[in-house]
């Protein structure tokens, strides 16, 4: 029986890191939203800085899902 | 058409068949948690899913080049065994969609090729080293590798937004959960449509009807990809409320993270060499995220019993298309027809039994058992 550990490893350690990644930015992204509704909510206006801050994170988690879609896609290869 | 023999047209359609409910079983893996959360209504769900299976079946052009990856040698496999293991993993995958449990079609593929080959050719046919590193293994490391990611990511969202307004997070979460369940049916689109052509391609070739080296004609893509589409479409109601319900009761992170950590265990796995089934991964990354969030209910019955039925798929899918191949190879097209009727019977069976107790886009969310019982609905009754 021949397990290949070093290829194993290599996929946990680097779903752990992608997925860690995309999650804490995708999380940012959601706490801009959500400082913007809540100013919204509490003066009428919005919160430039938390609108920022979701634009830019979510800029970059389409970035990974078009990443994504690159390595599914075998034409694009 | 000279080279398409009655056995030959049999397998197509079986084949067709087989990923038709490759189709239904796997909608769960990438859209069970964006029905339980309600990130996307059920029929919407199903919709994008079939579409992105279509799509994902047109634009892989990689054609499966092995009918088992070397697990059974393709040298000896005759129209007659793919036939018969077709049939096996048909039925098997028919019963495991009626009791609600998600398990891996490849697998039950492999096992119905092996019983097959094992009874058609002898067992020097089936390659037992191959069976334990692109089955066994696979097996037990795909849950745990994907449930310790989705782990990690359920903690670490809740973590990142424990503060903020949780209408805003829950709405964040959902769209993000879209996008993430998308990737994993497109992703299953290019590989599980591939299988099926890949076994229609490899049949024709023997036969002589396509040439060697030929690529899968167009009609074939087309209807295998239609035939995976219209399953999803269908949707295996019963393994999505198992998944999105059975296991843990999954809020909208839980189903981002578990989202996210499936579809980058399924990308890295297919990219780095070490191949992990879809359903075993989605399994292992909504157990992960039900543990992930604290207090959060994990159903190890449920979970114990999923277990079970991932032990038992290659056997018991064996057993069908071991007993089909020596019908087929003793009774010839005659043997092969009643296969094909008896066949069709057990699943006419199995689809009725369904409908005493059938779960369908309406009550998916309504509760987290799937029962065959007849039961009679608890608001009959006086005693209200």
């Amino acid at each position: 029986m021949h397990l290949d550990w070093t290829a194993l490893g290599q996929v946990t350690a680097v779903s752990i890191g992608v997925t860690i990644a995309a999650v804490t930015v995708f999380a940012l992204g959601v706490l801009g939203l959500a400082r913007v509704e809540a100013a919204r909510e509490e003066n009428g206006a919005g919160s430039p800085l938390g609108l920022a801050q979701a634009g830019l994170c979510f800029v970059a988690c389409a970035a990974v899902v078009a990443y994504g879609i690159y390595l599914i896609v075998p034409q694009f290869r | 058409m000279d080279h398409i023999t009655f056995l030959v047209a049999v397998v197509i359609v079986t084949a067709l068949a087989f990923d038709f409910t490759n189709g239904f079983h796997d909608t769960a893996n990438a859209m069970a948690t964006s029905i339980a959360t309600g990130a996307l209504t059920p029929r919407t769900a199903v919709l994008v899913s079939g579409i992105l299976n279509i799509v994902g079946a047109f634009l892989s052009t990689e054609v499966a080049k092995t009918i088992s990856g070397g697990i059974v040698d393709d040298t000896l496999v005759t129209p007659g065994m793919i036939f018969a293991g077709l049939v096996g993993a048909i039925l098997w995958n028919l019963l495991t969609w009626l009791v609600g449990l998600p398990s891996s079609s490849s697998h039950a593929l492999f096992g119905g090729l092996i019983g097959a080959v094992w009874v058609g050719a002898g067992s020097h046919g089936v390659h037992f080293d191959k069976v334990v590193e692109k089955v066994l293994i696979p097996a037990v490391a795909s849950p745990l590798v994907a449930g310790v990611v989705a782990l990690l990511a359920t903690y670490l969202a809740y973590r990142l937004t424990d503060r903020a307004r949780k209408k805003s997070v829950t709405k964040g979460f959902r769209a993000g959960q879209i996008a993430s369940a998308s990737l994993v049916s497109l992703a299953h689109g290019t590989n599980d449509a591939q299988k099926t052509m890949g076994v229609i391609t490899l049949t024709l070739i023997s036969t002589g009807a396509l040439g060697h080296d030929a690529g899968p004609p167009l009609w074939l893509i087309a209807s295998a990809g239609l035939a995976i589409g219209l399953g999803t479409y269908l949707g295996g109601w019963r393994i999505i409320r198992t998944m999105g319900k059975g296991l843990t009761e999954i809020q909208s992170p839980q189903g981002f993270a578990a989202e996210t950590a499936s579809t980058s265990v399924i990308l890295t796995s297919a990219h780095l060499g070490f191949a992990l089934s879809t359903t075993q991964v989605a399994s292992g990354s909504i157990l992960g995220a039900g543990l992930g969030r604290r207090l959060a209910e994990v159903r190890w019955g449920v979970a114990g019993r999923m277990v079970i039925a991932w032990m038992v798929t290659l056997p018991a899918a064996a057993l069908v298309g071991g007993v089909s191949a020596s019908v087929v190879t003793n009774g010839g097209n005659v043997g092969a027809a009643v296969v094909a009727l008896v066949g069709a019977a057990l699943a006419a069976g199995i689809v009725l039994l369904s409908r005493r107790n059938p779960v369908d886009a309406k009550n998916v969310n309504d509760t987290h058992e799937v029962t065959i019982r007849n039961e009679p609905p608890s608001t009959v009754g006086t005693a209200a």
